[in-house]
């Protein structure tokens, strides 16, 4: 039974690192992290369900912390760029290279 | 051969010094004072330009006066009491290397102090008068004392190591003094000459003297000598040749010679005090000090004599062809000092004739090269004999004290060169057998040769017509300079005869290099024979240099006038067996280093560069592909860990 849960979080995880890779826009690009994030969760709890023990719920929480943390940061980040140049495209933030 | 070497070693002599007491162990004022008068002047700088000759004078009178005192306070010695040591400090104690400093005040050491001392004296006030116009005069009287003080450093270290550090210290001063007018490219070329030649030298002394702490384990000269019999034939032989080699270089013997013709570049005070009277002859000292272990080895001792005949036969024939007058008296002083090493390793009827010559030498040479700074001073600077001629009217005192001087150095009857070098002509016939026989006509052959080189000299100089430039104006040299010329010429005219008559420096020198043989003839066949060689060479050089006109430029002259001309091709000869293969050597190291060394090191580097160039074009700035690489490694990490896991 918990086998599906463990399959819709690889489904959930493949499309998260999809869209990290193929989408520009860097608030998708953060969306589909969360998505990761939220389909290693779904992992951690199904496992925890599996073997009957408490230690991955537990990390679940961990991870929703640091997720959280994370957010705040990273939007941050990306308002401040937009400010600047006018473009939330994660292509357009280069300058830092060779 | 053996008859000798055993009348030798029967007739051993051992100095066993006591503490000096007294003036005479106020001795170490000698080298005081004159150091600090070199410490004052070069330290206190141009504040005193103003005193600084009449204090470098004064010092070097005051060591004169010491050393005359030690002298007096000597001679009522008994023969054998007459070593005395003065302890100054402990100077190296390390371990089993234990060297006093203490100096060795004995009739050898105090003969040569009263040489370098009054000699001194007489060129430092010669100077006073000849460097009156230079400005740089109070460093020329700073580096004056400094040899002084050396030198005698030099002649009283009781040890090998006392000895090395004046030996070095006489040579530092020659150097500087050389190149004292060092914005000459010549001055400064001649210098740094002379120091290397004589680097060459103090690499056999310094040798020598590690040999003798090896096998003796100690440097003084007590212990040396005391226990020189007890080491090996070999040992002692290479000591010998070692020293040997030290002395050729200081008192340039051949195939060390080369340096002193060139060093004539220096002021001629220099050339009078250092490269005539007294540093030139610190190798005469050396093997006369050290005659105990060259008596212990024949071999050595036979090519000190080689050294010595070779040496005065060279020096006379390039004294022949020079028209620098200062260049030709400094073939002589080779020569000369060629008579004195060949009579040093004549052994011990030799030695005190080697010392008289030597202090008759610096009586006369320094007398002959003041002399010719005296005419220089007339002829405005210039050295070249061709451009003399006639001086002797307008030059009286100069005229007078050179030919003095000149009378002596050829051997005339009666002044000092005929007692000293009639001496050494006998003492090498003395030597018997074939090697004897050879030796001595060297010898004489070579007083002749002197006779026609110095009548050339003084023919160029002071007779004949005067062939001077136009602005010349000749003149006696003031009183200042004179004087000590008259005082050297009394020395030439006195000096011979006050030393060897009756034996006299032959018994005082008998506690140091044991009693002289009895019955040494003062007339022998070879003295006719000598006086008709130096009227021969008188003669040639009178027809050569008096009747004819001499011209103002040198004539082409034949092969052999070339040969003399060029130092008998000693120059030639360095520089292709020494220097020109030095060039190459340095050319193939540097050649080395920036090919091989410099390659390997820079290839290295320039292929990090490169490669890192390269890499990190990696670094494009796309976040997107950054974590593309992200995906790929964690994916074939995962693959790799399902892999490993099955």
């Amino acid at each position: 039974m918990t086998d599906h849960y463990l399959v819709l979080s690889a489904i959930l995880f493949t499309i998260g690192a999809v869209g990290v890779l193929i989408r520009r826009n860097a608030i998708v690009v953060f969306m589909c992290v969360e998505l990761m994030l939220n389909a290693t969760n779904l992992a951690f709890v199904s496992f925890a369900r599996m073997h009957g023990s408490l230690d991955g719920q537990i990390i679940a929480f961990f991870v929703m912390v640091v997720a959280a943390a994370e957010v705040v940061v990273g939007l941050a980040i990306i308002m401040t760029i937009f400010r600047s140049r006018k473009s939330s495209s994660v292509d357009d933030a280069n300058l830092l290279k060779y | 051969m053996t008859t000798m070497n055993a009348a030798l070693a029967a007739g051993e002599v051992v100095q066993h010094p006591h503490a000096a007491t007294g003036v005479l162990s106020a001795t170490w004022l000698l080298i005081a004072l004159p150091l600090a008068g070199a410490a004052i002047l070069l330290l206190g700088g141009r504040r005193t330009d103003k005193w600084g000759h009449l204090l470098g004078t004064a010092m070097s009178l005051g060591a004169f006066l010491v050393g005359a005192l030690a002298f007096a306070a000597m001679l009522g010695q008994k023969g054998d009491d007459r070593t005395n040591l003065v302890h100054l400090f402990q100077y190296i104690p390390a371990g089993s290397l234990n060297v006093d400093m203490n100096l060795w005040i004995d009739p050898l050491s105090i003969s040569f102090v009263l040489l370098i001392t009054g000699v001194g004296s007489l060129i430092h006030i010669y100077s006073i008068g000849y460097m009156a116009h230079d400005p740089d005069r109070r460093r020329f009287f700073a580096y004056l004392n400094l040899f002084v003080a050396a030198m005698l450093l030099l002649v009283l270290a009781d040890n090998y190591i006392g000895l090395y550090i004046g030996w070095e210290g006489v040579g530092l001063a020659s150097y500087l003094l050389i190149g004292f007018w060092q914005y000459k490219p010549s001055a400064a070329t001649a210098a740094k000459k002379a120091f290397i030649v004589n680097r060459v030298g103090d690499f056999g002394l310094s040798v020598a003297v590690m040999v003798m702490f090896a096998t003796f384990g100690s440097l003084s000269f007590q212990n040396v000598f005391g226990h020189a019999s007890e080491a090996s034939h070999g040992t002692v032989t290479a000591i010998g040749l070692l020293l040997l080699l030290g002395a050729c270089g200081k008192s340039a013997q051949l195939p060390l010679q080369s340096w002193l013709l060139d060093a004539m570049e220096g002021p001629t005070p220099v050339s009078a005090l250092i490269h005539a009277a007294t540093m030139v002859t610190a190798g005469v000292y050396l093997i006369v000090r050290s005659h105990v272990i060259f008596e212990l080895s024949p071999d050595a001792r036979l090519l000190v004599t080689i050294v010595g005949a070779a040496t005065l036969l060279a020096g006379a024939i390039i004294g022949c062809a020079k028209d620098d007058i200062k260049k030709a008296l400094a073939g002589s002083t080779m020569s000369q000092i060629g008579y004195m090493v060949l009579a040093a390793g004549l052994g011990r009827p030799g030695y005190v004739f080697a010392i008289a010559h030597l202090i008759a030498h610096g009586f006369f040479k320094a007398g002959l090269f003041l002399g010719a700074g005296s005419v220089m001073h007339a002829m405005n600077d210039d050295v070249n004999m061709r451009k003399y001629g006639g001086l002797r009217k307008y030059m009286p005192i100069t005229f007078a004290t050179f030919g003095l001087g000149y009378l002596a150095i050829i051997g005339f009857p009666g002044l000092s060169g005929w007692w000293t070098k009639d001496g050494i002509i006998d003492a090498a016939f003395e030597k018997g057998g074939t090697s004897g026989q050879i030796l001595g006509w060297l010898a004489l052959l070579g007083a002749g040769i002197t006779a026609y080189y110095m009548s050339r000299v003084m023919f160029m100089t002071f007779f004949g017509e005067p062939r001077w430039d136009e602005d010349v104006h000749p003149h006696e040299s003031p009183r200042v300079m004179t004087i000590p010329l008259i005082l050297l010429a009394i020395g030439s005219i006195a000096g011979g005869a006050f030393l060897i008559a009756g034996d006299r420096f032959a018994n005082f020198l008998a506690p140091v290099v044991g009693e002289p043989e009895a019955g040494h003839k003062l007339i022998t066949p070879y003295t006719v024979i000598v006086f008709a060689l130096m009227v021969v060479g008188v003669g040639l050089a009178y027809v050569q240099y008096l009747r004819r006109p001499i011209p103002r430029t040198a004539p082409a002259g034949n092969v052999a006038t070339t040969f003399a001309r060029r130092d008998l091709y000693g120059d030639a000869l360095n520089e292709s067996l020494f220097m020109r293969p030095g060039q190459w050597l340095t050319r193939l190291t540097v050649y080395f280093d920036n090919r091989g060394v410099d390659g390997l090191v820079n290839g290295l580097a320039a292929f990090i560069g490169g490669t890192s160039g390269r890499v990190r074009r990696v670094q494009t700035g796309f976040v997107r592909s950054y974590a593309l690489s992200m995906f790929v490694g964690a994916a074939l990490v995962v693959a790799a860990l399902f892999l490993v896991r099955i």
